[in-house]
């Protein structure tokens, strides 16, 4: 009911793990799987290791769950080995990600990953550490995503998955170029730039002081511009953003999202949170007999 | 479920600080907690950093947390005083299984002296007014608990908890120091084999035999060897490095489980140590590179 082709791969369920959430081992990305994911995204590698930013990184409330976590991984080489592991362990779709600060530097990370048995490659130009070599950070730079877009290409022998910001205004544009420069796949959206003050500490939670909100705030924003991005490319979008509910889910789906990306909701619901989703799907389908997830992609347009 | 809105710090003025040894403090919060021993809290100081550290006792109406000097983040909470704050936000993890009709030996190293002297005043049940929450029945005067508590420090001066424990009913104290300035000369783990025979041996009514460590994770290992080996139960404090604290960033997953130290740990059974290839081998660090011991 809930199997989906994503590229030409089949997936058992849409869900899979957001990039960055529980996603630094093979043994992670392995338990997320068991609970119920139908695919994982690795937490972003980038060339050299990084230790991230000073606690706390991150913070949940009911409404929202913010993060800085600096990006932290122990750099592509140790990646590709956990990558490597977790084929071995597991058959599941397995999507990587990386990050870098130029788009040369995308190019050589992109390339070293590629070692790995990856099915998918995310590329990250939505973080927070955006070169400024062509005036904007990468995320609202047409010109920016198109190089990039297409010096990954060049190197890579897996499909290319471009993750957007929602805080970019033109993001329908940037999909669009990434499109036209040859990407496979758009993720829609990273988090949205935010921040959460304690009041008695009288600063920023954060030790960044700004971070990315996702969660259930996130939700609705995501949702619309996976609505707009569906209109404007042929190619399918993963759809990510505060999605905590089989019913969030199948919103995104009616809006145009082809997977679904799944990540603070393991905060809201725990990691078993997949096998909720999934059950609550199945629930809402066989109520509005929905016989397959094909039937609605886009539904609401 | 996550009780959400709890995430956030609640920041909390420190009411008393006892010097344990050079290098160690406690520092009390006037704060119902509603902790279980084994669990931990975050403790952030604003514009420097935030970190985990295990409950060393918990009244009821009051915590404390017995921190080791290590870091630019115990530097600074060690040079705080009464009525500083600080954000906390917990209790998370696992807990040491608090059960009735049970004989208990408690290994701890070094500071895992802090939450077994926890477990330990649980099981004797100091603190009434927490309303206990026993695995199995309510903990009374008479549930039938003996303890004897292991703790191993580098010299005499070093040593946690000697008087706490020592002043509880049904707990036997053996030390152990690596200079033999007091107790056994050498590991707490060499009282082991011993401890478990003369309980073996000179039981009286039917008992069930309940290691629980915490401490150094080469200690903690010989622990589980030990018991492995003699076929005897064990709970074990396994520390891994925590960024969230509240089971989304991944960072403290073992191998080969995948399971976060955070909220499946940090107290495991024997059967879940025993599955865990990288106990006692490596960790890992803030990167997510594997660091081997």
């Amino acid at each position: 009911m809930l199997t989906t082709t994503f590229l030409n791969k089949s997936f058992e369920n849409p869900l899979v793990l957001a990039s960055g959430i529980m996603g630094v081992t093979a043994a992670s990305m392995k338990n997320v799987i068991e609970n119920g994911a139908g695919g994982v995204t690795v937490k972003s590698l980038s060339l050299t290791p990084r230790t991230g930013h000073p606690n706390p990184t991150q913070m949940g409330t009911t409404n929202y769950y913010i993060n800085a976590v600096g990006l932290s991984n122990p750099g592509v080489e140790a990646g590709v080995e956990e990558l490597k592991l977790f084929k071995t362990v597991c058959e599941a779709p397995l999507i990587g990600s990386v990050f870098a600060g130029t788009p040369d530097e995308f190019a050589a990370v992109s390339e070293r990953i590629c070692a790995a048995p990856i099915d998918f490659l995310e590329i990250d130009v939505s973080c927070p550490n955006v070169s400024r070599e062509f005036g904007d950070p990468f995320a609202y730079s047409i010109p920016a995503i198109e190089m990039i877009t297409k010096k990954v290409k060049a190197v890579t022998n897996v499909p290319v998955i471009m993750k957007l910001s929602p805080n970019a205004w033109n993001i329908v544009d940037i999909a669009k170029a990434a499109e036209t420069a040859g990407a496979d796949a758009i993720t829609a959206v990273n988090t949205v730039s935010g921040m959460a003050i304690d009041v008695r500490a009288r600063r920023p939670i954060l030790h960044n002081k700004q971070g990315g909100i996702s969660g259930p705030a996130l939700f609705p924003i995501a949702l619309k511009c996976v609505y707009d991005i569906f209109q404007a490319v042929k190619i399918p979008i993963i759809g990510t953003g505060g999605v905590t509910t089989g019913e969030d889910a199948l919103a995104m789906i009616m809006a145009g999202a082809t997977l679904i990306g799944v990540g603070s909701a393991i905060y809201y619901g725990g990691v078993e949170v997949f096998k909720t989703m999934t059950d609550e799907m199945e629930r809402i389908m066989k109520e509005e007999g929905i016989k397959s997830l094909d039937e609605i992609r886009g539904a609401a347009h | 479920m996550t009780l959400a809105n709890m995430d956030q710090p609640i920041f909390l003025p420190i009411t008393k600080i006892v010097n344990e040894t050079e290098q160690v403090k406690t520092f009390y919060f006037n704060f119902s907690l509603k902790s279980k021993p084994g669990q931990f809290v975050m403790l952030w100081v604003p514009g420097l950093d935030q970190k985990p550290f295990s409950i060393g006792y918990d009244s009821g109406a009051q915590f404390g947390l017995t921190i080791f000097n290590r870091g630019p983040l115990t530097k600074a909470l060690f040079e705080m005083k009464i009525g500083d704050r600080v954000g906390i936000t917990g209790p998370y993890g696992t807990a040491f299984s608090v059960k009735p009709n049970t004989h208990y030996i408690m290994v701890a190293g070094g500071y895992g002296a802090a939450p077994l002297g926890f477990l330990a005043e649980e099981l004797s049940n100091c603190h009434p007014e927490r309303g206990l929450a026993a695995d199995e029945g309510s903990l009374a005067h008479d549930n039938n608990v003996t303890i004897d508590f292991c703790v191993g420090a580098r010299d005499k001066d070093n040593l946690l908890f000697e008087e706490r424990v020592k002043k509880l009913p049904n707990v036997t104290l053996h030390l152990a120091t690596d200079d033999g300035s007091a107790g056994h000369k050498g590991y707490v783990t060499d009282l082991l084999s011993e401890l478990a025979d003369s309980y073996l041996r000179n039981q009286t009514m039917p008992k069930k035999l309940l290691f629980v460590t915490c401490g150094p994770e080469l200690m903690e290992f010989k622990v589980l060897e030990f018991c492995n080996l003699r076929n005897l139960e064990c709970e074990i404090s396994i520390e891994r490095f925590m960024k969230c604290g509240i089971g989304i960033c991944g960072q403290c997953c073992v191998d080969p489980l995948g399971i976060r130290m955070c909220m499946e740990g940090p107290v495991v059974s024997k059967a879940v140590a025993n599955q865990l290839t990288e106990f006692g081998k490596y960790h890992r660090d803030k990167s997510g590179a594997k660091i081997y011991y």
